[in-house]
């Protein structure tokens, strides 16, 4: 008897659960884990490490937020957060590449301004008044495309930022694999002196692919204000630029394989999160410990050796 | 008066007195922007810092009290830089040591002071070694990068406590109505050391810690490993030093100290924990350690700077409303000095390049080379100057 009532529990569970909406919300929770492991194969491919993109992130969203807030305007808060994106990677680049700082220690140092800068400004402009936030970028819905049963919700009915994402999947694969400058790329990550002595000017190609690092970061970033929940509050972010590293690693630094990590991330967040709300006997607690653990498990290796770029973390220099 | 002279010119002074005051300075001219872009007056901020650090009723025992975590979360991750390792994961270390320290303090009863706190500041203790082994094993077998384990860490340590604290959880009291353990017993906690102020008698411990880590790391063989790791970890794995085990005892030794701050913490300030008590000194002892360019005696005044900016600035949010979090911008531009000797030599124009304090090793691209396994290297890459 006991076993027929398990069995139907099951069932219901299983409705419950409602696959389409996970998976729908699956790849949604992935945009700006997948948009920052990009950032982070076009920053180790050419030979930085970057885990500033945390503070990238976190910095992004604010400041996004603040300029569509002020000008009632979500793009042009969305171009801010892709600027000031762009301007945090270049103080990442100038630390890291011209003055040689460890790269480490230069974004830890990222990560610590970011809460030191978003904080204070927090504080002073957001907290004290009541601001009415500028709202959330409207769901576009791709005509013929969004009707195909199961494709159709959860690839043709998203905001902005996840169409963005999903797109720059395929870019970054492209240009890191099939163009000149992703073969320079590779070769400034992997052995820095035969590609100067090839005539590759190491530094432009690091700077350019660290700086472009800040425009997937920012984009990041503006999934947690613009998209997900029209405002910002502090530490919004939760460690996800740190995830997304862990889903470059288990990617094997690729755009593809971080995709597909970030969905295994989002993955385990979103069911974790569902199986809250279905009153799972489990401590919420460790349910939302999921994705961090995860993280851990994959770092370690659990699940398949990764090598790195060989030349990741060190700083050239030109004889 | 000579040798003074010589010393006052020396490059052993630029890098050791002068760069960390610069680095110092160049950190509230950075905040002090901005102060100014929040539209508040930066002088009346940091005014309100310092007396809030210093000539405030109680500040300096308060300040005081703010720098004993400091020295022991500062001396755990200077140990941590010397053999090349990154812990980022002492504020999950030592909230570990915080429960831990806790649980024997208002658990075990009838026991007089002179057992009880020393059993709590070990149990403290072991709470830090526990969660800093497993990053330790992870990377000594695995490889996995520590920076990255050590912030999974706190997530999973602050979500710990949390089940463990909140919400009726097992260390919760249940006849409480906020969310906090129950309080320690009159036992476990640590005497008063200046009478009418919260100032304890951890600040003596943590004094003896610094030359204890000092003897540890220049005195003793492991010490000497240690140190042999951080400089070349394939040099030291050809001399036969076995990496792995240093790597582990380094980050047991880390967390044990970062632990033991948890319990002062308990046994000393609290008397019992909130499900989040801490206000970052994990992430803050990294600049601690920094500044004091991993050197234990240097922990003391860096340590001692740190309290007094934290201790101060609650007072600063308090009357000027400029966020406590600025000194987080202070201790960023400081790092970045401190880090960055190049940076230095380019802005005040020297032409010897001052010593960088971090070199970490074994980098290796986040997660993937195990340590010591053989990484190219050119000499253009290893030449610094």
């Amino acid at each position: 008897m006991s076993s027929v009532f398990l069995a139907l529990d099951f069932q219901q569970l299983f409705r419950q659960f409602d696959l389409l909406s996970l998976a729908t919300l699956t790849i949604v929770t992935a945009t700006p884990l997948t948009l920052a492991a990009l950032g982070g194969v076009m920053c180790e491919r050419s030979g930085v490490i970057n885990i500033a993109l945390e503070g990238i992130m976190l910095t992004t969203a604010f400041v996004g937020f603040v300029a569509a807030l002020v000008t009632h305007n979500l793009a042009v808060g969305l171009l801010a957060a892709l600027l000031s994106g762009m301007l945090i990677a270049a103080l990442h680049a100038v630390l890291s590449i011209e003055f040689l700082v460890d790269q480490i220690v230069s974004g830890t140092v990222i990560n610590i301004l970011a809460l030191g800068i978003t904080g204070v400004f927090y504080r002073t402009f957001l907290q004290q008044q009541n601001v009415k936030g500028p709202g959330t970028l409207p769901v576009w819905r791709i005509p013929l495309l969004s009707d195909i049963p199961w494709v159709g919700p959860i690839f043709f009915r998203n905001q902005g930022v996840t169409y963005a994402m999903l797109i720059l999947v395929v870019v970054v694969h492209i240009v890191l694999f099939n163009t000149v400058w992703g073969l320079r790329t590779r070769a400034c990550g992997e052995h820095p002196l035969a590609a100067d002595t090839a005539g590759i000017n190491v530094k432009l190609v690091r700077y350019v692919n660290v700086i472009s690092s800040g425009v997937l970061g920012g984009l990041g970033g503006s999934y947690f204000s613009l998209q997900q929940i029209g405002n910002f509050l502090p530490g919004i972010t939760g460690g996800r630029g740190f995830i997304a590293l862990a889903a470059m690693i288990f990617g094997k630094w690729t755009p593809i394989g971080a995709f597909l990590a970030s969905l295994l991330f989002a993955g385990a967040d979103t069911v974790g999160v569902r199986l809250q709300y279905l009153g799972v006997r489990l401590p919420t607690q460790f349910l939302s410990m999921l994705p961090y653990v995860l993280t851990i498990v994959v770092v370690a290796g659990a699940m398949g050796r990764a090598i790195a770029p060989a030349a990741v973390g060190r700083p050239y220099r030109k004889a | 008066m000579r040798a003074l002279g010589e010393f006052l010119t020396g490059r052993r002074f630029r890098d050791a007195v002068l760069l960390p005051v610069i680095s110092l300075l160049c950190g509230f001219a950075v905040a002090s922007v901005v102060v100014v872009l929040s539209g508040a007056n930066p002088l009346d901020a940091f005014g309100a810092l310092f007396e809030g650090a210093f000539t405030n009723r109680h500040a300096v025992p308060e300040t005081l009290i703010a720098t004993i975590p400091y020295i022991f979360l500062g001396l755990g991750v200077a140990v941590g830089f010397r053999a090349g390792l990154f812990n980022i994961g002492a504020e999950g270390q030592f909230y570990l040591g915080a429960v831990f320290g806790v649980f024997v303090g208002f658990n075990l009863h009838g026991l007089p002071g002179i057992v009880h706190v020393p059993i709590a500041f070990l149990a403290g203790m072991f709470g830090g070694f526990l969660w800093a082994s497993i990053p330790g094993v992870l990377k000594a077998r695995f490889g996995a990068h520590e920076v990255i384990t050590t912030i999974m860490l706190n997530y999973v340590a602050f979500l710990l406590t949390d089940y463990l604290i909140n919400n009726k959880g097992p260390l919760a009291d249940k006849h409480a109505t906020a969310p906090k353990t129950p309080f320690i017993d009159a036992t476990a906690q640590l005497p008063i050391l200046l009478p009418g102020s919260r100032l304890h008698m951890g600040l003596i411990l943590a004094l003896l810690a610094v030359p204890l880590v000092w003897f540890l790391l220049v005195r003793t063989t492991i010490g000497f490993r240690i140190r042999a790791v951080g400089l070349n970890a394939t040099a030291a794995r050809a001399a036969g030093i076995s990496v792995g085990w240093t790597l582990v005892t380094v980050m047991g030794i880390s967390g044990a100290l970062a632990g033991l701050a948890g319990a002062d913490e308990v046994l000393g300030v609290s008397h019992f924990m909130p499900p989040s008590f801490s206000v970052g000194y994990g992430f803050d002892a990294i600049a601690v350690a920094l500044l004091a360019r991993s050197n234990p005696w240097a922990i003391l005044p860096s340590a001692f700077l740190f309290g007094a900016m934290r201790s101060g600035a609650g007072f600063m949010q308090l009357v000027t409303g400029v966020s406590a979090d600025l000194i987080s911008i202070v201790q960023a531009t400081v790092i970045t000095f401190v880090a960055a000797p190049l940076l230095v030599r380019w802005i005040f124009r020297l032409r010897e390049v001052p010593e960088a304090p971090v070199h970490i090793a074994e980098v290796g691209g986040l997660g993937a080379a195990a340590p010591g396994s053989a990484a190219p290297t050119t000499l253009e890459e290893t030449a610094t100057s």
